[in-house]
């Protein structure tokens, strides 16, 4: 691969974080460097005109900046990214223009070149800081420069606003002002270098139902402007110059993806009982309080999961306990919901601020992160069980603890809850009555352990992407081994029976919000373990509703023991996909999986 | 006229940009010249850039120098952001 990419057609694989397809032309956004022409001035009298120059960019840039921020000021229920000032305010930075501007003077260079030299200049500097987070701004300083660049070159065309309606962009990251931006223009899709599922642009993609796929690693040298790109964001594919017949093929997928989703919105309403009357609570999983109305109108019963992480990331200060309070309180007792499970902080102490890079740098699955993190930062996990504890007043809530990975973690977490409670009773503030604790089931020592765990909580609820990731040792950053993650495997269909098993005979709920849980053709697996609640992308929710309606518990059962007979994953998914498709063939002919 | 001051970095996360952003919000408004000063490092303390690349974090110490007419309103203007932990925990 690689080595003719004269319209060549290729397949990339990357990390799928949006579903949905797209086919259209490709938008090269941010390859400055190959776009931008660098010479030095023949003589010393252009230098005036390369400064105005210089600062009518600058002034530009403000302008734009300046316009971003002022639409999402007027989009409803959202903050005006704070980040975009800061942007704003390094495009005034004095010490900033004046290093231009002398490289302007002293090296005779032009505009662009100086510019380039000052934000080399900046990356270098920030590059000795000890402090992490502040080593990242330079990424702030670089989304600036990229800014003024386009706009030294004249690229008015490039920037987001003006790119065509069947444009996708392709990009190496993409700046928290260029993912709002896209968000205010509704683009098509976008691929990109970095990033993993919980970068900022997955995220924003998610929350808008843009289709995306990230951490392609290499497409921005791949892809040219105006290629002809597809974009399949559940299969995570992106493929670039595409035959008439694959153009063709994806056309019908999107049809059908769409129409697929029309048609599903029917059981969206409907309550997912199986034939024999065997019922299913079904949950949605959320990160933004946005999300909720979408989970509602895609028939979410509650909302299963609730990642709290949002809160904590792209700020640039720690929440205080009244910001976790107005989160809490949107999605407890939320009209059209009957509970909410809130998840407490599911990340390292790192992911404070919003930084694509370091995210992919690093490997803090198995690090200081969640329930280890929170038990070492006492007073920061209170503010959040304080404001959990306070929005219960409002509704039915579920606590859930993530990562636990044995009974010491749980006591202990469970100890500072009660803590809290007590203080709060003291000061006379009004709680719900009936808060449930669960905890995660992800480690593999806790499924070993369930029995114990039972004991001590109110549910489990199975998160399966690491329950998967931890039982067969895979590192999820690690690409060369992504194609071991296999939901069913053998092993870990055998986890995730224990796990219900062991908690209905302790008689407590047993729920999945992993992403297995959203997935049709696992779905009468699940049944067949008589599983409580399924929690998933909301979107996800009327084909596994339509699956449930559609079969027995009997069948699942029948269906269940099979496959639990196979000693192989392959026989397994083999045999799921024969069989769903026979069963459901509407649903399974074209997923092609 | 001029003040030179001592300040303690007392808010948890130090001076990251939104802080920083502050000091640079109230620096501007003063018609004095201003210096940050840390370790030997001395930056304009009208430049958002150049604060940050000082990289204080909690309990560090910095020397604000002003020179100028309104000396005297800046120091006091910056102190009290400074005390006050820039607004935050």
């Amino acid at each position: 691969m690689g080595t003719d990419v004269e319209k060549k057609s290729f397949v990339l694989k990357g990390i799928g974080v949006s579903p949905g397809i797209v086919i259209g032309k490709a938008f090269l956004y941010d390859r400055f460097d190959a776009q931008v022409s660098f010479y030095r001035l023949r003589d010393k009298n252009l230098v005036s005109k390369e400064i105005k120059r210089f600062k009518a960019a600058l002034k530009e840039s403000e302008k734009q900046l300046l316009e971003v921020k002022n639409k999402l000021c007027e989009l409803a229920g959202r903050e005006p990214l704070y980040i975009i000032d800061v942007h704003i305010m390094i495009l005034r930075d004095k010490m900033f223009i004046n290093h231009t501007v002398q490289y302007i003077k002293e090296m005779l260079v032009n505009a662009e070149w100086a510019m380039k030299m000052t934000i080399d200049r900046y990356g270098e500097i920030f590059e000795k800081v000890e402090d992490e987070y502040l080593k990242g701004r330079v990424s702030d300083v670089r989304y600036v420069g990229q800014r003024i660049l386009r706009n030294l070159s004249g690229g008015k065309k490039e920037d987001i606003p003006k790119i065509g309606s069947k444009d996708i962009i392709i990009a190496i990251d993409l700046s928290p002002a260029d993912t709002a931006q896209m968000m205010i223009n509704k683009v098509q899709g976008f691929a990109t270098d970095m990033g993993g599922k919980t970068s900022h642009t997955a995220i924003v993609a998610r929350a808008v139902e843009i289709p995306a796929v990230v951490g392609l690693e290499s497409i921005t040298k791949i892809v040219r402007t105006n290629d002809n790109i597809i974009i399949d964001g559940a299969a995570g594919l992106v493929v670039i110059n595409p035959d008439p017949e694959i153009i063709k093929v994806y056309e019908d997928k999107q049809k059908h993806f769409e129409k697929a989703q029309e048609n599903y919105l029917k059981y969206a309403s409907l309550p997912a009982l199986t034939e024999d009357n065997y019922k299913v609570e079904i949950g949605g999983n959320i990160e933004f309080i946005e999300e909720i109305p979408s989970a509602v109108s895609h028939g979410a019963e509650g909302i299963g999961l609730y990642r709290t992480e949002f809160i904590y990331i792209n700020k640039e200060q720690l929440p205080t306990e009244e910001e976790h309070f107005s989160h809490y309180r949107s999605v407890v007792g939320a009209d059209g919901l009957q509970w909410a499970t809130i998840r407490t902080f599911d990340l390292g102490g790192d992911k404070f601020y919003s930084d694509p890079k370091l995210a992919k740098e690093m490997n803090p699955q198995m690090g200081l992160r969640a329930i280890r993190f929170c038990l070492k930062e006492v007073e920061l996990f209170k503010v959040q069980l304080r404001a959990i504890a306070r929005a219960s007043a409002f509704g039915k809530t579920r606590i859930m603890f993530p990562m636990i990975s044995g009974i010491e973690e749980l006591r202990e977490a469970k100890k500072i809850f009660c803590e809290v409670k007590m203080d709060l009773r003291a000061q006379g503030i009004p709680m719900g009555e009936d808060i449930e604790i669960g905890v995660m089931i992800e480690v593999p020592s806790a499924v070993i352990i369930a029995d114990e765990l039972a004991k001590e909580v109110d549910f489990f609820s199975i998160g399966t992407n690491d329950l998967i990731q931890y039982a067969l040792a895979i590192d999820r950053i690690n690409e060369r081994v992504t194609y071991l993650y296999e939901p069913l495997h053998p092993a870990v269909l055998r986890l995730i029976k224990q796990v219900i098993d062991i908690g209905h005979r302790a008689g407590i709920r047993v729920a999945m919000c992993g992403e297995m849980a959203g997935e049709p053709a696992y779905i009468m697996i699940l049944l067949g373990m008589e599983i409580d609640e399924l929690s998933m992308n909301p979107l996800a929710i009327p084909k596994v509703k339509k699956v449930i309606r559609g079969t027995t518990i009997k069948e699942s059962k029948i269906l269940l023991e099979k496959i639990m007979a196979f000693s192989s994953a392959v026989e397994i998914r083999d045999f799921v996909n024969d069989y769903m498709r026979q069963r459901f063939p509407e649903e399974f002919q074209l997923d092609g999986s | 006229m001029v003040e030179i001051k001592t300040f303690e970095i007392k808010n948890k996360l130090g001076l990251h940009a939104r802080v920083a952003a502050k000091l640079v919000n109230i620096s501007s408004r003063f018609k004095s010249k201003i210096f940050f000063e840390r370790d030997g490092k001395v930056v304009n303390g009208k430049s958002l850039l150049s604060i940050l690349t000082l990289a204080c974090p909690l309990g560090s110490r910095i020397t604000i120098r002003v020179e100028g007419i309104d000396a005297r309103d800046a120091m006091e203007d910056l102190g009290k952001l400074i005390e006050d932990k820039f607004g935050e925990d």
